[in-house]
């Protein structure tokens, strides 16, 4: 309704509904975190939020194939690595430039999701699955078996993509102000291609694809089109994340990575444009309050025992993911948005 | 050639462990269409089972009989508790809820067993090989292996084509909702069948537990290769399964051994290397990449699904 109106050019306030509060008071968090960091000398706070915004990146390029386009990529995460190493091998061998070296990301990674989803888009449901998975392991053994660059144990990058003097890459705040805007940008992007012609073709396609190639659509280079955006994307992200964290190795490609990606999207809300968003903090704020609050809870029961206990927060974060499964299907941004979607 | 028989009869070895893993895989997948991510949870159990038993009854018989039990009893709970609820659910939830599963069996495992891996030596009747062909010499536990999941391979196909509960498991591979209407106690097959194949996968894992270390996500990689076996051999197939393991395991075990050489050939010593391991872990998955390319159902698709 209130898009509608929009569109003809009638000017109506956003609707305060709880999910629009949620999502401008996590974007001003983001936009003063920061200053905050700086000013409070909280190094680990800007660490993990420039983390949880690069992942952001990646779950939201995710939830193009996989919220909107219906197509479970269970090897996203080879696009992470694959736009790291690209800035890491070109560092290692002497061109530090940015302008070389996240173009060259983001194209690698778009060819690559050309050839996969040229290739796994001819299969469905859990072959679908499974096919992009075994991309993924392909290019992750690949990466073991790549000598040059440091195989299993990774490569250095000692030095980050350099921007002219544009941006500076080390200085914390610029790099974090830089991955939240290239992330809203990509959120932004998102948001005008889904409803865009193209959108809609892709999402009729999720619903039913028989039916909307009998009335005419060639789904097929949709759904592949939008594969190879979403894997650009991601190569961005993983360009992101190789100079944030000045390393790269296959480990960033290991398949429970895809499965961590595959969890914000869902934990956040499929189909949504801040869904990824919501995920990425959910779940990484959740993987470093998780101990902190079993220690917590458990230290006026159990004691010293309680340090203990905290090791093991995997036990409920896993048990988590099968109850977000079962009760809260739309995920943060359905539970926000509550009965109003239904 | 003597090297080339030991090899294959490895490729053999390996292929058997990882169609015990397939088949309850592939059953559950026929059956309840259930994607089950934490089925390598199971056989991460199966060896921490039977490491432990084995220590406690001292004898490699009963111990690796009661970790069959209890991996099979754990499997039955599992469905009770957690995975019935999925049943019919999206393949996207499947994936999700068992990923976390996989997440809650290795820090159980690590609160109870410690971090630290075990390990599990053998009766010493097992031990020492012996000599299958002249100059040949071949350990009599691999022997072992072989012949257990050949009866258990047997035993399976006995069962799923000769029994009034493999006629259910076949009826229910093919129409869920008719054999429910027709009376059978479809939560109670459910169940069983997911014990089976917890047991099959528990039976894996203890008969892997003394060659490699007994270690916490022993598994995961382990269940990628039997997704990779029961895709190529087309979901719902034991027989498929079957006939995927044996020749996932020979691809890759043969490939470990003789890709080096092999690339020698055309490449330098250093470069071949280099290459060679990389390029054998890689091959199965281009084997299956190529399956799905021209045949997107697998090999031996399950007519009427």
């Amino acid at each position: 309704m209130y898009h509608e109106l929009r569109k003809r050019g009638i000017s109506v306030r956003p609707p305060l509904t709880p999910h629009n509060v949620a999502v401008a008071v996590l974007l001003s968090f983001l936009l003063v975190l920061p200053v905050y960091a700086t000013l409070a000398g909280n190094l680990f706070l800007a660490t993990l939020f420039t983390r949880i915004i690069i992942l952001a990146l990646a779950a939201t390029s995710l939830n193009l194939v996989l919220g909107y386009g219906g197509m479970v990529s269970f090897g996203h995460a080879v696009y992470l690595g694959m736009g790291g190493y690209a800035v890491g091998i070109l560092a290692h061998e002497g061109i530090t430039s940015g302008f070389v070296q996240w173009p060259l990301a983001v194209i690698v990674c778009a060819l690559f999701a050309l050839v996969v989803g040229a290739l796994s888009l001819r299969t469905r449901g859990v072959y679908f699955i499974m096919i992009t998975l075994a991309f993924a392991q392909l290019v992750y053994y690949f990466g073991v078996g790549l000598d040059r660059y440091g195989a299993d144990d990774g490569l250095s990058i000692r030095q980050r993509s350099g921007f002219a003097g544009l941006v500076d890459l080390s200085n914390r705040t610029q790099f974090y102000y830089l991955c939240f805007t290239l992330l809203i940008a990509a959120i932004y992007l998102t948001r005008r291609l889904v409803n865009s012609r193209f959108g809609m073709v892709l999402q009729g396609s999720r619903s039913n694809d028989r039916r909307m190639r009998g009335i005419g659509f060639p789904t097929f280079r949709y759904r592949l089109t939008g594969f190879v955006i979403s894997g650009a994307m991601c190569g961005l992200a993983g360009a992101l994340l190789a100079n944030h964290t000045g390393f790269i190795s296959p480990a960033t490609m290991h398949w429970t990575r895809s499965g961590d990606l595959i969890v914000m999207v869902v934990l956040g809300g499929m189909a949504s444009s801040f869904g990824p968003l919501f995920g990425a903090v959910a779940l990484l704020t959740l993987e470093e309050a998780l101990p902190i609050a079993i220690r917590a809870i458990a230290a006026p029961l159990f004691g010293d025992v309680a340090v203990r206990m905290a090791e093991y927060w995997q036990i409920v974060l896993g048990p988590l993911f099968l109850l977000v499964v079962l009760f809260a299907r739309g995920g943060i941004d359905g539970l926000l948005a509550g009965a109003r979607r239904d | 050639m003597l090297l080339f028989i030991e090899q294959c009869l490895n490729g053999v070895q390996l292929g058997l462990l990882l169609f015990l893993l397939a088949a309850g895989l592939t059953l559950v997948f026929g059956i309840m269409d259930l994607v089950n991510l934490a089925h390598g949870s199971l056989y991460m159990l199966g060896a921490y089972f039977a490491a432990t038993f084995v220590a406690w009854t001292e004898s490699f018989i009963a111990g690796a009989l009661l970790a069959l039990g209890a991996t099979l009893l754990v499997g039955m709970a599992l469905e009770v508790v957690a995975l019935r609820r999925l049943y019919g659910r999206d393949h996207l939830d499947h994936v999700l809820a068992t990923f976390g599963l996989i997440l809650f069996f290795n820090e159980l495992v690590r609160m109870v067993w410690g971090p630290a891996g075990m390990s599990l030596s053998l009766p010493i009747w097992l031990i020492y090989p012996v000599e299958i062909l002249p100059g040949l010499f071949y350990p009599t536990y691999r022997i072992a292996i072989i012949i257990t999941a050949l009866l258990v391979a047997l035993f399976l196909y006995i069962l799923v084509m000769r029994t009034r509960l493999g006629m259910l498991i076949r009826a229910g591979a093919s129409n869920r909702e008719m054999i429910g209407a027709l009376g059978v106690n479809i939560n109670l097959l459910y169940t069983l069948v997911f014990g089976l194949g917890a047991a099959l996968a528990g039976l894996a894992g203890l008969m892997q537990a003394p060659i490699l270390t007994v270690q916490i996500g022993m598994g995961e990689n382990i269940l990628i290769l039997a997704f990779v076996v029961i895709i190529i051999g087309g979901i719902g197939s034991i027989r498929g399964a079957f006939i995927a393991a044996v020749l996932v395991g020979l691809i890759d075990t043969l490939g470990r051994a003789f890709l080096p050489d092999l690339l020698r050939l055309v490449l330098s010593s250093r470069g071949a290397s280099t290459v060679a391991p990389a390029m054998s872990s890689m091959m199965i998955y281009l084997l299956m990449a190529i399956v799905l390319v021209l045949r997107p159902e697998g090999l031996f698709p399950v007519a009427n699904k």
